[in-house]
């Protein structure tokens, strides 16, 4: 048979309409679609993608249960190893990661792996019943935080019979699932149902604690919890330290995305206030800078322009992210770096309503020089290149590092210069009995490497209750 | 969800509310917050802890209603529910000096209470200055004069009280000599610009309470944050939801301050018009079905 030398296209809602709405963006395979692009899968012996995947994904396994039409079979071989699976197929960037590695990938494009988990999970969720609870040891473990790495940990003990707690400080659980990802490209009801899965497992979810305000570890360890998993994330924004950056208009991309995620700011109903219309800059190039930029157009800005200072080839976004966003009129500058954000002041009278409002960006020009060792070639500004560029909002999307409340939580755990958690790599600290995982470990990082780290500490939490 | 074990009206547009949160009631600490959203599309705000039960697990808020979400919680009663209340955050005054001076403006009044009750456990000098625009918004002054040494009681028109704003018998105490360890504003932005002001020449040190925009109230969002100058003048930005709420008076750019908390004004206009008139239906509503 003929080899299909491309992947099958995802359906997606068209550009034009999508900016109007919240929706998800893209539609999922058809059965016909998935049935087609299983049969791509070389089922090669040495299994290159497995390889990729952070979680160990049988992958051929799981395709070749597709082509049976067996998909009841498919969902259990991605379940065996992963716990997210509707999530991971819809945010994890498998172009870095399964499919980066996949045979077809060195002549043609590589198989839709992403696209294909998605397909599995969506159809078992559609008829699903809930998982069964496992019978209790009695054996009680705290989990701190909801994101990924915690949901994983929070499922994984459950099924082995822990009396599992998740305590979550918003009022939702599901962490950057739910403050971070913007509806239109992961559904909240998704992640909703991740978290119903898990309280049919057993485990109870406490929303509105603050673990280290509401109550300390120390006082968790009292009330009888016998060990603890901290996912507490990356929540703390960075900014760029530059004048201008406190004016009235200027958000992190947190409270941006926040606002509009899980406080649903987009909706006519919700009491919470955000900036609509306008030019919006979006400084940075990652992901959350596209999710960004994707909601301002969504919420009716006129033009949406990222700034970001290095060039195309190096936007640490994913592909399809970055495409999105262009296809849906985001436009690019490279090569740029904000000096300064610009605000209006009206001299003769201080009392006026629109002092302190942005008004525009100065940035220079950057070029770029010798990679640094992690092989990423450094920006450098051009002398003499600076220039104007006239917003009303700006959204800082430079990224974020562990949550700080974190030196509250727990006295004995050591963290490394950025903030982060130092664990063994079982995910263990310094303290006996309290482990963690995620990116208050290794700063932002992606959903599938926290649940991996979830998963292990399960693990090792595991064993460290069974001795 | 969260239960309202008591309601009180304090004045006019202020209330008391006591919430069933057994942890919160516990942990909580002079100077600390909640955060609290009433219902599924509610806004999440912040407001100051007014006292605790911890036996009874009840933790009392006392606000204005003056926004949207601040009029939806004062239209619940007792034994109704509100969405979520998480807390306590921020971190609690620190009790430094033994001649404290406690001032508070309005609904600050509020912040300002369980301040100078600690200080007055803990057997400090307490003199409390409270500020109201005229005698029927006056609220706690009981409360207050039960433990303070002294109580100025000051009332823009003069309806009751002294006639003046707060910064009036401070600095007649100050030009007398009292020498306070320490003074503690809470109120309006301007009142507590207007207090630092009046401390300077002395070099009294100064306490204020921030209350600016927050959403998650845990560091995450940046929207609370503020700059900070130093004796130097080198600025530093704080967010006040976990390195607050209370700063230094003398580092605080209240400028900037004013500015950030206008963000949304034209939104929260509408958005408490809206409300308002939501209510107002209901009442009409109900009168008309009686």
């Amino acid at each position: 048979m003929a080899m299909e030398p491309k992947k099958t296209p995802m359906p997606t809602q068209d550009p034009r309409e999508r900016i109007t709405n919240f929706r998800e963006v893209a539609l999922g395979y058809t059965p016909e679609d998935a049935r087609r692009e299983a049969l791509r899968c070389l089922n090669c012996k040495n299994r290159p993608c497995v390889e990729g995947c952070p979680v160990n994904v049988n992958i051929p396994g799981f395709i070749q249960k597709i082509r049976e039409g067996d998909l009841d079979g498919a969902y259990e071989v991605i379940a065996a190893t992963s716990s997210l699976p509707a999530v991971c197929g819809r945010v994890c960037p498998q172009e870095n990661q399964c499919e980066a590695k996949c045979a077809m990938g060195i002549k043609f494009e590589p198989v839709g792996i992403g696209r294909l988990e998605r397909y599995v999970a969506d159809h078992h969720n559609a008829a699903s019943v809930p998982p069964r609870k496992a019978s209790s040891n009695g054996c009680k473990v705290a989990v701190v935080g909801s994101g990924p790495s915690s949901l994983t940990c929070a499922g994984d003990l459950a099924k082995l019979g822990y009396d599992v707690t998740v305590f979550e400080a918003l009022h939702a659980a599901g962490g950057v699932l739910v403050y971070g990802i913007p509806e239109f490209r992961l559904p909240k009801s998704i992640v909703a149902r991740e978290v119903e899965n898990l309280k049919a497992l057993g485990v109870t979810v406490e929303t509105n604690v603050v673990v280290g305000k509401t109550v300390t570890v120390d006082e968790l360890f009292e009330e009888g919890f016998r060990a603890v998993f901290l996912g507490t994330g990356a929540g703390l924004p960075m900014f760029m330290n530059i004048p201008g950056e406190n004016l009235v208009g200027v958000y992190s991309a947190n409270e941006y995305l926040t606002r509009s995620n899980l406080m649903k700011a987009y909706r006519e109903d919700s009491d919470t206030p955000i900036r609509k219309g306008g030019r919006v800059a979006v400084v940075g190039g990652g992901n959350v800078a596209m999710d960004a930029a994707r909601t301002a157009l969504r919420l009716g800005a006129e033009k949406v322009t990222i700034i970001y200072r290095r060039s195309e080839a190096e936007l640490p976004a994913r592909r399809e992210e970055a495409e999105h966003a262009r296809e849906e009129g985001v436009e690019f500058l490279y090569l740029a770096n904000p000096v300064e954000i610009l605000g209006y002041r009206n001299f003769e009278d201080p009392r006026d309503p629109k002092n302190g409002a942005v008004t525009g960006i100065r940035c220079t020009r950057m070029e770029l020089g010798e990679p640094d060792e992690r092989g990423r070639r450094v920006p450098r500004p051009i002398a003499g290149s600076e220039f104007h560029v006239p917003v009303d909002t700006v959204v800082i999307a430079i990224g974020t590092s562990p949550n700080p409340l974190i030196r509250s939580i727990v006295g004995g755990v050591q963290l490394n210069r950025r903030g982060g958690i130092v664990v063994t790599e079982e995910g263990a600290t310094h303290r006996a009995g309290v482990y963690a995982g995620g990116d208050a470990v290794t700063g932002a990082a992606t959903v599938i490497s926290a649940m991996g780290a979830g998963k292990t500490a399960a693990a090792a939490i595991h064993r460290y209750l069974s001795e | 969800m969260f239960r309202i074990e008591t309601k009180e009206v304090l004045n006019d547009t202020i209330y008391r509310m006591g919430i069933v949160s057994p942890r919160v009631a516990k942990k909580a600490r002079p100077g600390q917050f909640i955060m609290l959203r009433v219902d599924e599309a509610g806004e999440r705000i912040p407001l100051t802890i007014a006292g605790t039960d911890p036996e009874k697990g009840i933790v009392d808020i006392i606000f204005q209603a003056y926004g949207t979400t601040t009029k939806k919680l004062c239209e619940k009663e007792a034994g109704d529910e509100i969405a979520d209340f998480v807390g306590p955050l921020g971190k609690p005054t620190e009790i430094r000096g033994q001649k404290i001076c406690v001032i508070g403006g309005g609904v600050g009044c509020a912040i300002a209470l369980p301040i100078a009750r600690e200080y007055a456990s803990v057997g400090a000098d307490v003199t409390c200055i409270i500020g109201f625009r005229s005698k029927n918004m006056v609220i706690l002054e009981d409360e207050f004069r039960s433990f303070s040494r002294r109580v100025f009681v000051m009332t823009d028109d003069g309806s009751y009280g002294s006639t003046g704003n707060v910064c009036m018998p401070l600095k007649e105490m100050l030009e007398k000599g009292e020498d306070f360890d320490r003074i503690i504003a809470i109120g309006p932005l301007v009142m507590m610009r207007f207090v630092t002001e009046t401390a300077r020449p002395w070099g009294v040190p100064v306490s204020v309470s921030m209350n600016p925009i927050m959403i998650d109230g845990t560091g995450m969002c940046g929207g609370c944050r503020m700059t900070l100058k130093d004796e130097y003048g080198r600025p530093a930005t704080v967010f006040a939801c976990v390195d607050g709420p209370e700063f230094d008076g003398y580092q605080v750019d209240f400028d900037e301050v004013m500015t950030r908390g206008r963000m949304y004004a034209d939104f929260e206009r509408h958005s408490y018009e809206k409300t308002c008139n939501l209510f107002r239906a209901a009442d009409q509503a109900k009168k008309e079905g009686c």
